[in-house]
């Protein structure tokens, strides 16, 4: 169980942050700069944590598949990032934030890390203004804030609704600043095809360069991966359509602990499935919720369009069931509440998979005017989509998978199960429970990589300031290559007849029907076996035309929809294990009367890490027990 | 929808390029743009062919890696899109749709609609920033910004960085793109303090990659798929002579 120390510091919750920074080890600018830090993924947490540490001296090697680190997809995040600023002098703090997400999370979220998120919640809003990142203000000059779901005060920072374009291009432009300066070097179009240990450290990645094909060994003291979620499980996802898992998949496979897999967010408010050519959905920001109103008619197969049915022959069914909190409901809520509107018969559009959301009465209060300026490029893309206009019309929305809570397992400094590799941002599993509150995904990332990262890395290097340099010859190098290039030469020569894409579409059906907003033990055991007759298939009958040794997007596709097809097993095995129903993991055996989730604090109140036990061998469990020193565990209502 | 379909397909930066013909039947107006090219990469998955290679990633117009010259237009027929938010009931049954790369010396092809576009990154590296070290921020509200300034800035600052701007300019000017950055910057009090170095380096890196010269054309805020304004390159100019 060694390997399972959260390392949570002592003291009052309030002060353990503080303490750890005061009792932390650090390295001395002079020992900085011969340390090597690999940073995979470029988003708020990876292009934040490279700059700060760029910052600090060390030398720092960044990838990303995209052409550029701009393209990371923090950069599609729409409607805001939190901080406890209480600006609006409604009662906020830095412990109502905490507390805040801690609730949203259905208490499954380690304490101690979730109280330093919204701890360092105000320094990133600080950093972000003073990069020059544009947020919305008043006319005194100060920032202005909006609310978000699951929450009763006003803390959300935005952009208009490209709030995480603008804060990514703020990270992008401190990474830039460093990439000038020359401690960070830039590697773009690679993907990670192997962590390598060297006496079970980290040290070290295989990659290949997306535009040659060569495949690369890259050494360094210390490996962090910040390279987001798996949401692309489903095929048709709010993601970029090559989101993928394969760097933390293949860190679990050398040996990192998988978190609560299972906890998946599905985001209420997206555009909903038109076709069956669909690639991809898209989310419309959570913050329309602010004056959008969801309902369905109060008839079932209403043949009448939205705006000629009368007031009193809708329902409003978030206002009905959770008066308290109304359409601003956490996101897992509000998706199980359109999903039992639409499977009884409710939903509206073609497919009937659809359910309003409607800015009638905000247009009627506010004006036009004002919601164009707070959601203008929203409705503008909702038009561009769907060709609907929602001034004119309500929108029509239907959840999608959006993030995964779950993720790698680490400590309270950020460490993987393996010595050395750390995750941060969504690829961790630490500050969100099993359900996230919108517009905390940015606030994490971006804590994770400028703030808190910097300061307990140094805790674990300062260990390290008489290793050389990392050489790439060492045997563990030659072996990880040799196995990537193994697999590669595996999947190159099926020579079968179908492309990879096809396989990932029909994985993401499986998972999305038998695995998505609600579960239940029979359809998942149902699911699993399913996997596994895909994966067979996929395995003989794979199609990659062209090269391994050219730009082939084909292979990478396969490579990910490989590992998607291995990780979607262990998170059923997740989901079948947790026999009870916690935030977004639904379990439809455990239930209250009235549909709301039935949480067993006795025997499920811990964090559940899967640890690899090597190829057709189920996984090992390990329980964190989770320890609330601070909070009640109680029922979460919104009611 | 019956479709002919002529791409510019090249192997590599060095190789000799030329345009293939796909005839497709079965498109559905409900389609993307960037789908319609998926499901004809399946077919020719499926029949052992090298799919059609091009950059995409979020698809919903806000990453900026598509970008393709779709019948003489970036990004195609319809302003203020990007080519993965183009559908295919934008387009004719029947019609002949030429599809290319980028074409601007400063995007060398990768492959087939796969441009080069590094040097994007070079010239904000150059000094697309504000040099604050993490740590060592003021307190947010402590510098107050006019709501003009703050609205003017985010109008400037979301550029995708996709390149249609140099595609679409008979200079391959980078004019646009630059501005966007300057003029960010130059409307908030956190960038003003560096404004000079800012515009002298970026504009220097611009010249050195091979961007050509601006001559007030226009192509490129008409092509901008975010609607980017040539105003933009009036405050480079002006903040470039303020820096001498």
């Amino acid at each position: 169980m060694e390997k399972m120390n959260s390392k949570i510091p002592d003291g009052p919750l309030s002060q353990k942050w503080t303490r750890y920074k005061a009792s932390a080890r650090l390295v001395n600018p002079a020992n900085k700069k011969k340390l090597e830090i690999i940073v995979v993924g470029t988003g708020l947490s990876g292009a934040g944590a490279a700059s700060a540490l760029g910052e600090l001296g060390y030398s720092v090697k960044v990838f990303c598949y995209q052409d550029s680190p701009r393209r990371a997809h923090s950069v599609a995040a729409q409607g805001g990032i939190n901080a406890a600023k209480n600006y609006q002098n409604d009662g906020d703090s830095v412990y109502r934030l905490f507390y805040d997400m801690i609730k949203g999370g259905d208490f499954r979220a380690r304490e101690a890390n979730v109280y330093r998120a919204a701890e360092v919640s105000n320094q990133v809003i600080d950093h972000f203004t003073a990069l020059g990142v544009p947020f919305a203000r008043d006319y005194g000059g100060t920032l202005d804030t909006r609310s978000f779901g699951g929450v009763q005060v006003s803390r959300t920072f935005y952009a208009k609704g490209q709030t995480g374009q603008q804060c990514l291009l703020g990270c992008y432009s401190s990474l830039n600043r460093q990439i000038k300066k020359g401690s960070v070097k830039m590697f773009p179009r690679r993907e990670m095809l192997d962590l390598v240990l060297i006496d079970g450290k980290a040290r070290g990645i295989i990659a290949r360069n997306l535009i040659t094909g060569e495949i690369e060994r890259h050494g360094a003291h210390a490996v962090v991966l910040a390279t987001g979620g798996y949401g692309t499980i489903y095929y048709l996802s709010t993601l970029a359509v090559n989101s993928n898992a394969s760097a933390a998949w293949k860190a679990y496979r050398k040996g990192a602990f998988f978190a609560n897999p299972s906890f998946v967010q599905i985001h209420p408010t997206c555009v909903p499935q038109l076709n069956e050519y669909q690639s991809k959905l898209t989310l419309m920001s959570e913050s329309l919720r602010n004056d959008g109103r969801m309902w369905v008619p109060k008839t079932k197969n209403d043949p009448r369009p939205a705006n000629e049915i009368p007031e009193e022959e809708r329902d409003y069914f978030l206002e009905r069931r959770y008066p308290a909190y109304g359409n601003l409901v956490p996101r897992d809520v509000g998706s199980r509440a359109a999903k039992e509107r639409c499977d009884a018969g409710f939903g509206v559009g073609d497919t009937k998979l659809a359910v309003y959301l409607d800015f009638r009465d905000a247009i009627k209060a506010q004006g036009k005017k004002a919601i164009e300026n707070k959601y203008g490029n929203l409705f503008e893309m909702y038009l561009t989509i769907t060709g609907i206009d929602p001034y004119e019309e309500p929108m029509r929305i239907y959840p999608a998978g959006h993030y995964t809570m779950g993720g790698l397992w680490v400590d309270y400094e950020l460490m993987t199960s393996i010595p050395g590799l750390y995750a941060i941002g969504e690829s961790n599993f630490s500050d969100h429970g099993a359900n996230r509150l919108g517009a905390s995904s940015l606030m994490q990332a971006a804590g994770d990589g400028y703030f808190i990262l910097p300061n307990t890395i140094s805790n674990y290097l300062a260990d390290d300031i008489r290793v050389p340099k990392i050489s790439t010859d060492k045997p563990e190098f030659a072996e990880a290559e040799k196995a990537a290039r193994e697999r590669i030469e595996k999947l190159m020569s099926i020579k079968g007849k179908q492309s990879a894409a096809s396989f990932h579409r029909r994985l993401g059906k499986i998972m999305w029907d038998y695995v998505g907003m609600t579960r239940n033990e029979a359809g998942l055991k149902k699911a699993l076996e399913m996997i596994r007759e895909l994966q067979a298939e996929f395995w003989k009958d794979l199609s990659i035309p062209g090269s391994a040794e050219d730009l082939n997007p084909e292979l990478e596709k396969a490579g990910r929809v490989a590992d998607f097809l291995e990780l979607t097993q262990l998170l059923i095995t997740d989901a079948l294990n947790r026999k009870e129903s916690c935030g977004a993991h639904f379990r439809e055996e455990y239930q209250t009367p009235d549909g709301e989730a039935m949480r067993n604090d006795k025997e499920f109140a811990y964090v559940a890490a899967w640890e690899y036990a090597g190829e057709g061998n189920p996984p090992v469990l390990h329980r964190e027990e989770l320890k609330f020193e601070e909070v009640e565990m109680k029922v979460r209502s919104y009611k | 929808m019956k479709l002919t379909l002529k791409i510019w397909r090249q192997k590599n930066a060095r190789a000799r390029g030329t345009f293939v013909t796909y005839r497709m039947d079965d498109v559905s107006p409900e389609m993307s743009f960037l789908e319609m090219l998926d499901s004809l990469n399946k077919k020719l998955v499926e029949e052992n062919l090298e799919p059609v290679a091009f950059d995409h990633d979020c698809r919903e117009g806000i990453c900026g890696s598509c970008g393709m010259y779709i019948n003489g237009h970036p990004h195609g027929p319809v302003p203020a899109i990007t080519t993965c938010h183009l559908s295919m009931r934008h387009l004719r049954d029947g019609e002949t749709i030429w599809v290319e790369p980028w074409r601007a010396k400063p995007f060398p092809v990768i492959k087939d609609l796969i441009v080069d576009r590094s040097a994007f990154d070079k010239i904000q590296s150059a000094g697309g920033f504000i040099s604050v070290n993490s740590g060592g921020a003021p307190e947010a509200n402590s510098i107050p910004v006019k709501r003009k300034n703050a609205d003017d800035a985010f109008d400037s600052a979301i550029c995708i960085g996709c390149g249609a701007c140099v595609a679409a300019c008979k200079n391959a000017s980078a004019m646009l793109f630059v501005s966007a950055k300057i003029s960010q910057f130059a409307l908030l009090p956190q960038g003003r303090t560096e404004a000079k170095e800012r515009v002298r380096a970026m504009v220097e890196k611009m010249d050195e990659l091979g961007f050509g010269n601006c001559s007030n054309t226009g192509a490129c805020e008409a092509e901008c798929p975010k609607q980017i304004k040539l105003t933009n390159i009036a405050r480079l100019n002006r903040e470039y002579y303020k820096a001498y």
